[in-house]
């Protein structure tokens, strides 16, 4: 092990050749100072840590071991912030330390390749604004609301821990790799680090993955959507309001974003409002009340038009907006659930732990770590870790608060998502998540259903079901699965408390509804983009022309093929017998929790390119988990004999059931539905099988090149040269005592060259 | 009493440089401030070296250019 020492004590210069201080001032805080503030332990200091560790395990016993009859939503935002902040203060700062090293010497992409546009130093709060508006949408609040079936603990515990240990490690090792890389892409790292077949195989899957996951999305709006003339009035309306925004920053004041946002928000609450006076109107409720199968042709067309328009008109704007929401409405969230507290009376671990339920089947193991991917490991984070925040970071030493801090935030969301769910009474959740196959998709089948399961403390009774759904501006809640309408009514619960009371409870549940359906959109849209630009990429090897992303043809060409795949899989979710989001969710967390295996694989591959055998378990780790966890999950979708796990045993007692004549079968009604079944269980096991051969190829490349590094003996790497950096920037969100000093000194020097400068040129700066 | 105002608008331009910051709002002054420390700081529409400096238009149109070209992906 060998490792070059890392500040430069006596010399200004070391063998790497950097400096630290190359002009009038140092670039860094030396490393030794950094460290002596790190070790020195006042007595405040202590106290604090100790308080924080006390909250922490004080709030985990009140979760895991004392278990009343009900326990407060404030021990879950006490321990996850606790847990949180002990993780980033040592969990983190040892990845750092000992595997990652950076160097504040050295610049960075946004310093060395500057152009004022792509790639611009960017202020380090501002950056963990962007990307954690970047990683976090709809995904980590449907993922924990499925899981509240199994109680409340395991989907705590795995969202807090599996966050720490793998999720925002994922997203800081490869942040900082591709920073170190001029900021190169996921795809383009898995070529360098594991060769042509591995790296063909993470491109293949990574298309094919945002394929799936843009599909599930989808079909969560065309759920939350279906039969409700409010929220489909609503949410179309972000359609114009987005267009007239886009045409307002084009042509009568470009660049004032923060103005459009504001006018757009007032539009969309406006929306909102409107749509319950139109949907409480004869001709409304009838014109915007559409079934699923229409919604979902909807989004499609919607999905092929946005995907060709101009950016500046559709795609910008909305972008901007949904920005504005989201980190808006999280905050609003957090402080409504610290003032409301709501009582939880869902058991720690429930009746559907070991054998799975209505609303996720198969046991907790493995389908509880797929079901929440988002918040706790996901694997698209890699995509936007990749992409545009590494040519933005200002110094090396921020990435752990911008990667592994944004993260934790993410995960933060999780957890308010899972309060939220389990909030709202257990009897209406399972009415409301059960599908249409198990409750009939009436009031009455609904509480026949929830009150046969025999569950401790659930009496459903029609009137609550008739009720909450009176409240909320819905005809029926029953079945509606997907995750987004049972936030949105535990959203309207808690916020109803905090302001309006019932009879604000439609707004607050159309507010959620659109605000999700928003960042789905957004996704939806950018995501066809993406892998539009990705199939012309591949398809230009074979064709050159299609390599031009100008040419129309092409563009349209791969824009409705890739529209067409998640068109297709959107279709069958939804028109699926046997309920769309049970039988297709899995896939959507497998999909992502391959992904990240595949970040991770890259990322141990690099780790041992350099040579530092000693800490690879802090990636081999996550890797390790995410590798069994979606491999085993992968293997019983396609193996397993039980017909509501297995793919191909559903496949088959349909098919059985067709050749023996019979004209009705489990949730399927008649001939065609059982024919559906069988046609959907098939596309969904191959698909499967797809995916976990691509991973398999991903990882068993990453070991052997992990192997052959060892083997040799010699660390390699393929990172850009280091340059000199020439700037400074403190490394968290709070300076220490000695960057606050240096920070000063900078400040100095800059109005001070300020002040030399021409007016014009000096406007603009911070 | 003063204090506390100075205090109360310190924190609300912090906020709004931080909301400008995050929605991009700041990026032409960036682009600009990069302008002229790498193009020996001319006025808007001169420049010694290189290109000359685009317009507040000029850039955003650009700028959605590039986006159209090299589409962000948007996560879940």
């Amino acid at each position: 092990m060998s490792t070059t020492p890392r500040s430069s004590k006596d010399a200004n210069e070391d063998s790497t050749g950097l400096q630290l201080v190359p002009d009038r001032l140092p670039v860094a805080v030396e490393e030794s100072v950094l460290e002596a503030e790190r070790r020195n332990w006042t007595p405040a200091k202590i106290a604090l840590w100790a308080g924080i560790s006390l909250v922490g395990a004080v709030s985990w016993v009140m979760l895991a071991v004392v278990r009343g009859e009900t326990v407060n939503a404030a021990w879950f935002v006490f321990a996850a912030v606790a847990t949180y902040l002990i993780a980033y203060r040592f969990y983190s700062r040892f990845i750092e330390k000992h595997l990652l090293r950076p160097d504040d010497r050295r610049a960075t992409p946004a310093e060395y390749k500057a152009d004022g546009k792509d790639y611009a130093v960017t202020d380090r709060r501002v950056l963990f604004g962007h990307h954690f508006a970047a990683i976090a949408g709809a995904g980590p609040l449907v993922g924990p609301v499925l899981a509240a079936q199994m109680g409340y603990l395991p989907g705590t515990i795995w969202i807090i821990v599996g966050v720490i240990l793998a999720g925002a490690v994922q997203d800081y090792l490869i942040l900082f790799f591709s920073m170190r890389r001029g900021g190169r892409s996921l795809g383009q790292m898995a070529r360098d680090e594991l060769g042509v077949i591995g790296g063909t195989a993470a491109l293949v899957a990574t298309l094919v993955i945002m394929v799936i996951i843009v599909a599930i999305l989808a079909l969560v709006v065309v759920n939350a959507l279906a039969e409700s003339p409010w929220g489909v009035f609503s949410v179309s309306m972000t359609i114009p309001i987005a267009l007239l925004m886009g045409v307002y920053l084009r042509f009568f004041r470009p660049g004032k974003v923060t103005e459009v946002s504001i006018i757009g928000f007032v539009l969309l609450i406006a929306a909102i409002i409107g749509g319950g006076m139109i949907a409480g109107t004869e001709w409304g409720s009838a014109f915007f009340l559409l079934d699923k199968v229409t919604i979902a042709w909807g989004i499609i067309i919607y999905g092929f038009i946005a995907a060709i328009l101009p950016v500046w008109l559709l795609l910008a704007p909305r972008d901007y907006l949904s920005t504005f929401m989201k980190i808006g409405t999280i905050l609003m969230l957090a402080v409504a659930i610290v003032i409301v507290r709501p009582e939880i009376n869902v058991p720690a671990v429930s009746e559907f732990a070991a054998a799975g339920g209505p609303v996720v089947s198969g046991s907790l193991f493995p389908f509880l770590f797929v079901t929440i991917a988002c918040g706790a490991l996901s694997g698209f984070h890699a995509l936007i870790a990749s992409g545009t925040t590494p040519k933005l970071v200002q110094k090396e030493r921020q990435t752990r608060f911008i990667g592994y801090g944004g993260m934790l935030m993410e995960s933060f969301v999780a957890i308010m998502a899972l309060v939220a769910a389990l909030s709202i009474d257990r009897g209406i959740y399972f009415a409301m998540n059960s599908p249409v196959a198990l409750t009939g998709g009436t009031v009455e089948g609904a509480v026949a259903f929830v009150n046969s399961l025999g569950l401790t403390g659930v009496n459903l009774t029609p009137d609550m079901l008739t009720q909450t759904a009176k409240n909320v501006g819905e005809e029926s809640i029953v079945s509606r699965t997907g995750g987004a309408p049972t936030l949105s009514v535990g959203l309207a619960h808690i916020m109803q408390q905090v302001a309006g009371g019932t009879g604000m409870m439609a707004f607050w549940y159309h507010f959620a509804i659109m605000f999700e359906a928003l960042f789905i959109l957004t996704a939806v849209d950018a995501g066809t983009r993406v892998a539009r630009f990705m199939m012309q990429d591949s398809l230009g090897n074979f064709f050159p022309k299609f390599k031009d992303t100008s040419w129309r043809v092409g563009a349209w060409l791969a824009t409705a093929v890739m529209v067409g795949a998640w068109g297709a899989v959107l279709l069958m979710g939804v028109t699926d017998p046997l309920g769309g989001i049970n039988t297709l969710f899995p896939l959507f967390g497998i999909a992502n929790q391959l992904l990240a295996a595949i970040a991770l694989a890259v990322s141990m591959a690099i780790i041992a390119k350099r040579g530092n055998f000693r800490y690879l378990w802090i990636v081999a780790l996550p890797l390790s988990f995410a590798a069994v966890v979606t491999i085993y999950a992968s293997f019983l979708k396609i193996f397993s004999t039980v017909p509501n796990v297995g793919y191909f045993a559903q496949n088959k007692a349909f098919s059985d059931a067709l050749a023996a004549g019979e004209t009705s079968f489990g949730a399927a009604p008649t001939v065609q539905a059982m024919e559906a079944v069988v046609r959907n269980t098939m596309v969904q096991g191959l698909l499967s099988i797809l995916f976990v051969t691509l991973a398999i190829i991903v990882i068993a490349t990453a070991i052997v090149a992990t192997w052959k590094a060892y083997r040799s003996g010699s660390s390699t790497t393929d990172e850009d040269p280091a340059v000199q950096s020439r700037i400074f920037g403190p490394a968290a969100f709070v300076p220490t005592a000695a960057e606050k000093e240096l920070e000063v000194q900078w400040d100095a020097q800059a109005a001070e060259l300020k002040a030399a400068l021409p007016p014009r040129a000096a406007r603009s700066g911070r | 009493m003063r204090d506390v105002l100075a205090a109360v608008r310190t924190g609300a331009r912090g906020i709004a440089w931080f909301v400008r910051g995050v929605l991009g709002e700041d990026a032409y002054d960036k682009y600009v401030a990069h302008h002229a420390a790498t193009h020996g700081g001319a006025e808007a529409g001169t420049c010694g070296i290189g290109e000359p400096v685009m317009t507040e238009r000029q850039f955003w149109r650009d700028q959605t250019d590039r986006q159209q070209k090299n589409p962000q992906n948007r996560c879940c």
